[in-house]
């Protein structure tokens, strides 16, 4: 699961659970793959992504890679700013782990990279 | 314009290993390479819909659509399904393939919650006409819902009135692309002929601009 998806994901699917946004992430094997950077692409990303949520859980695997916790006003022109963020959301997968509902503390589990969001049925 | 041709894209998507045991109640029908590459390669020169945007891809089943969409040079694709069977068989395919930007979660569509990060939704959801009746229309809302611009399905063309009554419901656009004909092989023991051709609607759904 690389953080793009996880700034997508929420546990609002449990039976009272009113956000359930951002999940935690609890990762025991987070591995760094190489993807094709295309600036493009992350540019119209940015302003789509919630920042808040990229960084933090960035930082939660130490994987931050030094990018700002305030998103600058003036990225577009800035390569090394883009790279960076493409690396973020796209090149730190994690691979075994569990996504944690906010509100509950459920957990998803992450196995081969795979987050499993399958409910009980009492939970729905 | 497709960053690769048709004829290379179905050679690429034919590489793609399918179910061993396809779950009948799952309506786990492959999308044959020639179909996936047609549909994904119209979806991009006519619609630009997956060349660098984000595209989900709706009960993945093997993961041939995304993969496809990858090989179109999306920017990030994410492939859903219940079926861990499925998403195992599609992560081989990815890492055997070397495609680094397909995500996969299973989930299960009476509760999918994803942000509307997508763009595109490229999917072959179920005909309905195993599990559940309505099944099809549960596919394409949700897909509706988790997609910014638009939806790409295949349905049976049967059932083409009815999408068209569900969409001036639910007040987007709808466009029959093309029509194909699918030849079901005998994938389940319950199929008494030796293969079935069936014709089959590729739909374009799109929110309207606001």
């Amino acid at each position: 699961m690389k953080l793009l998806t996880h700034n997508m994901l929420t546990s609002n699917i449990i039976k009272g659970v009113k956000n359930g946004y951002p999940l935690k992430i609890s990762a025991s094997d987070v591995q760094l793959i190489d993807v094709d950077f295309n600036p493009e692409f992350i540019t119209r990303m940015i302003p789509k992504i919630n920042w808040k949520v990229l960084h933090e859980a960035a930082q939660s695997l130490g994987h931050a890679n030094d990018l700002p916790a305030e998103l600058n006003a003036e990225y577009e022109a800035d390569q090394e700013f883009l790279k960076k963020t493409h690396h973020v959301l796209l090149e730190v997968e994690v691979q075994e782990g569990d996504l944690i509902c906010p509100e509950t503390e459920r957990k998803f589990p992450i196995s081969h990279g795979i987050p499993n969001m399958l409910l009980k049925e009492e939970e729905i | 314009m497709a960053r690769i041709k048709l004829k290379q894209l179905e050679i690429e998507l034919e590489s793609v290993s399918v179910f061993e045991e396809p779950n009948i109640l799952l309506e786990q029908y492959p999308t044959t390479p020639h179909i996936a590459a047609r549909m994904l390669h119209t979806i991009q020169s006519r619609f630009h819909d997956i060349d660098g945007r984000t595209v989900a891809d709706l009960g993945v089943g093997c993961g041939v659509l995304s993969i496809g969409a990858s090989l179109l040079g999306c920017g990030h694709c994410v492939g859903i399904d219940c079926d861990a069977d499925a998403l195992d068989q599609t992560r081989e395919n990815l890492e055997e393939l070397e495609v680094e930007n397909v995500d996969l979660i299973q989930v299960d569509l009476s509760n999918p919650e994803l942000s509307p990060l997508m763009e595109s939704s490229v999917d072959n959801p179920p005909f309905g006409t195993k599990r559940s009746k309505g099944i099809d229309v549960v596919f394409v809302q949700h897909a509706l819902k988790m997609s910014r611009r638009s939806v790409y399905s295949l349905h049976k063309s049967s059932t083409r009135q009815h999408f068209i009554k569900k969409a001036a419901e639910w007040g987007v656009d709808i466009e029959v692309v093309a029509q194909l004909r699918f030849d079901l092989a005998k994938t389940f023991k319950c199929h008494k002929q030796k293969s079935v051709d069936i014709e089959v609607d590729l739909i374009r759904f799109s929110h309207r601009k606001k």
